[in-house]
């Protein structure tokens, strides 16, 4: 019950000043979309969709019933990691966030920052093997250590993990599908290797947490936690399969004259 | 939806022969990758879930049978997906060819399915078929599947290979 007493003295404002954060991320995407469509063609409403979506899924990990619930229950746990680790991370990767600021930013601005993100610290975080093993090497500590009781005891640590969990888990997404302009671009193949061997790893974590619960976590906790790790990642997965391959489908269309003739 | 492809112009047809030679191992391969996938899926949806014969985790699992297993099992379910668009790839390039694809799904399931049920149920110890007195009926009937599915794929490709028409088989005749 120690939870209890975090919420009354700190949890609540901490809670109110996460909730500000939210709305204020997701007014100023729209702020940005509005005020870069007088300069530019209009922004598409699907990718505000994307991002609305995608920031209230990472919210309901961090404040509400289900982050509530995730403090003491390790199934709600799971989920709300799921939710913030890789659904949120997908949907906001489509919303092409760099692709806004870019043209809402001042040119001047606007190339500085993409200078930014073609220097070798960024080019090394965004290179898929990095981002895999920052994304699952996170996960695996959390678990298979005791950062995850240590993180229900800390507000400031479990607030560290939280946020270690949406980077890891976006930066991973955005180095294996393209949305926003990418400097540094790998091959398909190189990608895909990648992505099997981080779900697997996943799958194989989800399967350690069945058999070894973390400290602290009830076995049938852990086994339905399990479970959701596995089949939940397995879901989230095949819609980052599935653009990946659509990506990759769409840049080996044949270019020859036989097609041609042949979708005419 | 195949006849669209009959309306196309002769040349194009011509172009269809070589592309089909071309082609053959990319739908070979495609059809393997496909095979494994939809093997996987079975024993997922079917026995995991439905009849919850095979179990998730077995405490006589190895520390490579987790590993096997995630491998495949993440392997399968990007082989799922990614198969199906590189048969969209075939069609739009005018050049799937459907008895390759299947001799391929047959020699992907069966060689997955025996995998399955040789190295990873017996050798990994990664969960029975089912928990019962008398598996060995069950291993049989797993195991002899799989191979009768292998050999059904090594003889369609080794027939196409005998017949030299085979080869020059039309994807839209099928």
């Amino acid at each position: 019950m120690n939870n209890n007493h975090i919420h009354h003295d700190s949890g609540i404002s901490l809670e109110y000043m996460l909730l500000l954060l939210i709305v204020i991320i997701l007014m100023l995407y729209i702020l940005a979309a509005v005020l870069s469509n007088r300069r530019h063609k209009k922004w598409p409403l699907q990718r505000t969709l994307f991002w609305t979506f995608g920031v209230l899924c990472a919210a309901a990990a961090l404040i509400g019933p289900l982050a509530n619930r995730a403090h003491m229950d390790f199934t709600a746990h799971m989920l709300s990691h799921l939710l913030l680790g890789m659904l949120a991370p997908i949907l906001i990767a489509l919303a092409a966030p760099m692709t806004l600021v870019w043209r809402t930013l001042h040119v001047k601005t606007a190339r500085r920052l993409s200078n930014l993100l073609k220097s070798w610290p960024v080019r090394t975080i965004s290179d898929p093997v990095v981002a895999a093993f920052l994304n699952l090497g996170g996960l695996w500590i959390l678990y298979m250590t005791n950062l995850y009781s240590a993180m229900q005891q800390n507000i400031l640590l479990h607030l560290f993990m939280h946020l270690h969990i949406f980077i890891a888990g976006y930066l991973f997404t955005i180095s294996m599908i393209y949305i926003d302009p990418t400097p540094h671009r790998s091959s398909f193949i190189y990608r895909a290797i990648v992505l099997v061997i981080a779900s697997a790893s996943h799958g194989i974590l989800a399967k350690y947490i069945y058999a070894q619960p973390p400290n602290g976590v009830p076995a049938a906790q852990a086994e339905i936690g399990s479970m959701i790790m596995y089949y939940g990642g397995d879901a989230i997965d095949a819609i980052l399969i599935f653009i990946f391959c659509l990506q990759w489908f769409k840049a080996s269309r044949p270019k020859t004259k036989t097609y041609e003739s042949a979708s005419s | 939806m195949m006849k669209g492809y009959d309306l196309m112009d002769a040349e194009t047809k011509k172009t269809n022969y070589s592309d089909h030679s071309a082609y053959s191992k990319r739908n070979l391969w495609s059809g393997i990758l496909f095979g494994l996938g939809l093997v996987a899926f079975i024993d997922e949806t079917l026995f995991h879930q439905l009849l919850h014969w095979h179990h998730f985790y077995d405490k006589s699992t190895t520390d490579i049978g987790l590993v096997s297993d995630g491998l495949f099992h993440a392997f399968s379910w990007f082989a799922t997906i990614g198969s199906l668009f590189m048969v969209a790839d075939l069609r739009r390039r005018n050049a799937l060819w459907l008895k390759r694809w299947w001799s391929g799904m047959m020699l992907g399931g069966g060689g997955f399915q025996l995998y399955d049920g040789i190295i990873q149920h017996k050798l990994m110890g990664i969960h029975q078929i089912r928990y019962v007195e008398n598996v060995l009926i069950y291993d049989l009937v797993w195991n002899i599947l799989a191979a009768a599915m292998i050999l059904i794929g090594i003889s369609l490709i080794f027939k196409m290979q005998k017949d030299p028409k085979l080869l020059r088989d039309k994807a839209t005749n099928e």
